[in-house]
């Protein structure tokens, strides 16, 4: 199961600041650890995060091995036209989840 | 470390009496004693990790499951509605074990019972989702087991245990968590022990986990035989402490430290 939830707000006026909250399942194994019989549990990490804002890049983020387990990444963007953020999450172990949410610009 | 030997010390000593269970006005959930930043965290589901195990929950809830072929949607319909204080209520006695379950017991008797599926395992995924979605449907909710000729003895038997002084640290549960909450163990604060808000997202853990796996970390701090996930023992204990936290509100999922 690799989950993500997207907070955006609904609608928002034209050139409002809106925050946007985003939560991503993940272990974040760091790589650094080892089993009890000694050998190394590998990496398994999500490497990056990127936000598009009706195909317009708004935040990109690259996450290491100290990044919590399922990662908060919260931003803000300026609300400009209605339409859509796109989320993306990429990762070790082909790790990728999108997630799509609407924005009503008034 | 001065600290925690003077609070070891304090509590060795004969002057420190126990000074009894907390009046009920008094009763503190651990979220009132922690940073006002892990407060935030619970606060909103926007933000909260255990979102992603309540939502999980919420698609096992729908999944056919077992020879039976059946979810648990079939028999309880709507969990919003059918679940409504249940988690509240846990552990509940059940009569043909003769004994109360807690509700990770209680999802795997239903997979046994009614779906003829293999349990889930203590602490999987799987078996926390469930819960968390289970007892999502109690937030607000106060804190109401029931105690009866049935369940008393149990209750009885889990307040021994928080009572008894065990491990090499030779501590009772009561000694921190009655007499010495609010005070500092290394750093940290001692808080009163509530299960207000299971299957809880402990910061510590990175993970979710139950009010079993919590309770085995204390025994193992203060260097106790840490008892089986599922015990008689735990379980018992668990209904003590939800007796002991009666009337408070159900935070699940709550994040703590």
């Amino acid at each position: 199961m690799a989950r993500a939830v997207v907070t955006v707000p609904p609608r928002a006026k034209r050139g409002e600041i809106v925050e946007i909250k985003t939560l991503a399942q993940h272990t974040m194994e760091t790589g650094f650890r080892r089993t009890q019989t000694g050998d190394l549990i590998p990496r398994d990490i999500i490497r990056t995060f990127a936000c598009t804002y009706n195909g317009v890049e708004v935040c990109r983020v690259e996450l290491h091995p100290a990044i919590a387990a399922n990662p908060l990444i919260a931003f803000t963007t300026v609300a400009t036209e209605s339409g859509a953020l796109k989320f993306e999450w990429a990762g070790d172990n082909g790790y990728s989840v999108t997630e799509i949410a609407p924005i009503k610009v008034e | 470390m001065s600290l925690r030997f003077a609070l070891l010390l304090a509590c060795l000593l004969p002057g420190a009496a126990s000074s009894g269970d907390i009046p009920l006005s008094e009763r503190r959930s651990g979220y009132e004693m922690m940073s006002r930043e892990t407060q935030k965290i619970q606060d909103e589901d926007a933000t909260n990790p255990g979102t992603l195990w309540v939502l999980d929950g919420e698609a096992l809830w729908a999944k056919k499951s077992g020879s039976a072929g059946k979810s648990c949607a079939d028999c309880h319909g709507d969990a919003r509605q059918s679940m409504k204080g249940v988690a509240a209520r846990y552990p509940a006695f059940d009569p043909a074990r003769g004994r109360p379950l807690n509700l990770e017991q209680r999802i795997n008797a239903c997979r046994a019972d009614h779906q003829t599926a293999p349990p889930f395992a203590y602490e999987s995924k799987e078996l926390l989702a469930l819960e968390a979605y289970v007892a999502r449907q109690s937030r607000g909710l106060p804190i109401a087991p029931r105690i009866d000729t049935k369940t008393k003895p149990f209750l009885e038997a889990g307040r021994e245990t928080f009572h008894r002084r065990q491990g090499q640290l030779n501590l009772s549960c009561s000694q921190c968590h009655d007499d010495h909450w609010g005070k500092k163990l290394a750093g940290s604060v001692i808080p009163q022990g509530h299960p207000t808000g299971y299957p809880i997202y402990r910061l510590e853990w990175q993970n979710l986990g139950s009010l079993g796996r919590r309770l085995r970390g204390c025994a193992f701090g203060i260097r106790a035989q840490v008892p089986e996930l599922g015990s008689d023992e735990l379980v018992d204990l668990e209904l003590y402490l939800m007796w002991r936290a009666r009337g408070m509100k159900i935070e699940t999922p709550g994040v703590r430290p």
